[in-house]
């Protein structure tokens, strides 16, 4: 294979740099000693982030957000591993239907989402709740989860459940011993994912959070849309290193290419 | 071992009931029938109320969102902006993001690993921070982006981008660039390298490989990125809603804004049914247009 020319190369380093300029920016900014946006160049400090304390809405919000996530998440799973189970294993009429009603989340906008839950969860008298968010956030991260559950059951060798059965395994002891750990990683990934797209939600949640169950993603545009000033870069610095977490842990977990590849197509 | 055998073969005794599909996948069937597709339907139904200032909603048939919508020049625009933005995003995406697959998939194996977790990352990276980013650096006439153009000598005066098109393209491009580079790159797996050396063996130039040998095979996978890239873009909320500020509507703004500010649900329910139906149309179509026109890639 040829080797990429000082123009390609030249290109790559810009487009790079284009790529990360953002998001260094907001990390920087988040470390200023000054009172107003600027780059620190008079020394780092943790002013802004001590700041955050004093917010306890920005607190708050960040709580109802982990517990969202990882709730969601967890929900989605449970749902989402009996149904890869039945769309990898077996043919049945209404199959395609049922994995295209599944993935779409995907592909309707989430603005659309955010109306249809706010105009439902309303007309049940539940809107605004944290029950609310949670049942819309299930809905919203369930594609992930099955996807990436779909993809370990169906790669998964079945000789091994076959063994069980033959030794007198009953089904749910075959699941619980052979079936779940075999699939595990693709769960976990899946899991993972869905919880990095519910942590960092807004278009959906915003038509639903009312004051009290407010995300750390709504919380942050309702406050932006006021004002931008340094605190929202060092809390915006703290979501960005939570998601580089859950983003390394993917990557060693399952590899972030395979990752992002089911990621990229919706509706396939 | 075929697929078709293996299911019916080695599925264990008591998974062999033909309902055992439906009884597994019953609960998320359940789940998504009763919260999504009903809520999706009294939506579109929402959108036919009626609705007043001091009468709130009233559940009658009527036409009088979408008969507003059709005639008031104000929605014309506004949609015509969310397109027009969500294109100029698309095309830049397309016309940066594919030369950048190509130069990635010809780096060495560790460069390449690394330089596309920098540049696929940033998708799982929150909207509003990542926009928050480029509102800090276009930051009023004076912000970085314009001192670097202008010290660089590309522009003498600086360039309006917060609450600009301008500025809202730039910043949705960089969000939506990972969904370009990784169709993109899923179609350059399939581009088989010697067909590059054979081309090259027979004395065409690097230009000549490039536009007659590389574009015409990764042409689908730039096709499905753009497809993604423009739905999302035409239906993107945080970044127009930050950069755009207040007066620079696109469809996802108007419709936040009638259902939360302006209170008036069924008009912000026809204007969503309204943007979901165009990018279903859009979508599938352009998918049709592209599998029909690309079918030997395909198969």
């Amino acid at each position: 294979m040829t080797r990429n020319g000082p123009l390609a190369l030249a290109f790559h380093t810009v487009f790079v740099i284009v790529m990360l300029a953002p998001i260094v920016v907001v990390c920087l900014v988040a470390f200023t000693p000054e009172g107003y946006l600027s780059l620190p160049t008079n020394g780092f400090s943790l002013r802004w982030f001590r700041t955050i304390a004093n917010y306890p809405e920005f607190v708050h919000a960040f709580w109802v957000s982990l517990g969202l996530g990882a709730l969601s998440s967890f929900v989605a799973v449970a749902f989402a591993v009996p149904a890869a189970l039945a769309i990898a294993r077996y043919k049945f009429p209404g199959r395609d239907a049922l994995s295209a009603l599944f993935l779409s989340p995907l592909m309707i906008p989430h603005v659309v989402l955010g109306i249809a839950f706010l105009r439902f969860f309303t007309s049940v008298g539940i809107g605004g709740t944290f029950s609310a968010l949670l049942i819309a956030h299930v809905i919203v991260v369930f594609p992930f989860a099955l996807r990436l559950t779909l993809a370990a059951a169906t790669g998964m060798d079945r000789s091994v459940e076959m063994a069980a059965v033959s030794l007198g395994a009953g089904s749910f002891t075959l699941f619980r011993r052979v079936t779940l750990p075999l699939i595990l990683p693709g769960v976990i990934s899946g899991w993972a994912l869905a919880f990095i797209q519910s942590f960092d939600d807004l278009t959906m949640t915003v038509f639903l959070a009312a004051p009290g169950t407010e995300t750390l993603p709504v919380r942050m545009f309702l406050y932006i849309q006021d004002n931008i000033d340094p605190l929202v870069t060092s809390v915006s610095a703290c979501v960005i290193a939570i998601t580089m977490t859950a983003l390394i842990l993917l990557d060693r977990l399952y590899g972030l290419d395979r990752v992002l590849a089911g990621k990229s197509d919706p509706g396939r | 071992m075929s697929a078709a055998a293996d299911t019916a073969s080695a599925a264990p005794a008591d998974d062999r009931r033909a309902g055992a599909p439906w009884a597994l996948a019953a609960p998320a069937l359940m789940l998504f029938v009763g919260v999504l597709v009903i809520p999706l339907a009294m939506t579109v139904m929402l959108s036919f109320h009626d609705w007043g200032q001091y009468k709130g909603i009233e559940p009658v048939f009527i036409l009088k969102n979408w008969h507003e919508i059709a005639t008031d020049p104000y929605y014309a625009e506004m949609f015509w902006r969310t397109f027009r933005i969500a294109i100029l995003t698309t095309f830049l995406t397309a016309v940066l993001g594919a030369p950048e697959a190509y130069i990635l998939n010809r780096m060495s194996g560790r460069w390449r690993s690394v330089f596309l977790l920098v540049i696929l990352g940033p998708l799982l990276i929150s909207v509003v921070a990542r926009t928050l980013g480029w509102a800090l650096l276009f930051g009023g006439n004076n912000g970085l982006v314009n001192k670097l153009m202008m010290s660089l000598g590309l522009i003498r005066a600086p360039i309006p981008f917060m609450f600009t098109e301008t500025g809202m393209v730039v910043a949705l491009a960089h969000v939506m660039m990972p969904f370009m580079v990784l169709s993109v790159w899923a179609a350059l797996q399939r581009l088989d390298p010697q067909i590059e050396n054979a081309a090259l063996s027979l004395g065409a130039g690097p230009v000549t490989i490039i536009r007659r040998i590389v574009m015409p095979q990764i042409m689908p996978g730039v096709l499905s990125g753009a497809i993604i890239v423009f739905s999302l873009s035409a239906s993107a909320f945080a970044t127009p809603a930050i950069i755009g500020g207040r007066r620079l509507k696109v469809a996802a703004t108007l419709a936040y804004d009638e259902f939360l500010n302006t209170l008036n649900w069924p008009l912000g329910a026809a204007v969503a049914t309204l943007l979901l139906v165009a990018l279903v149309l859009i979508v599938v179509g352009s998918n049709a247009l592209i599998e029909r026109r690309y079918a030997e890639v395909f198969r």
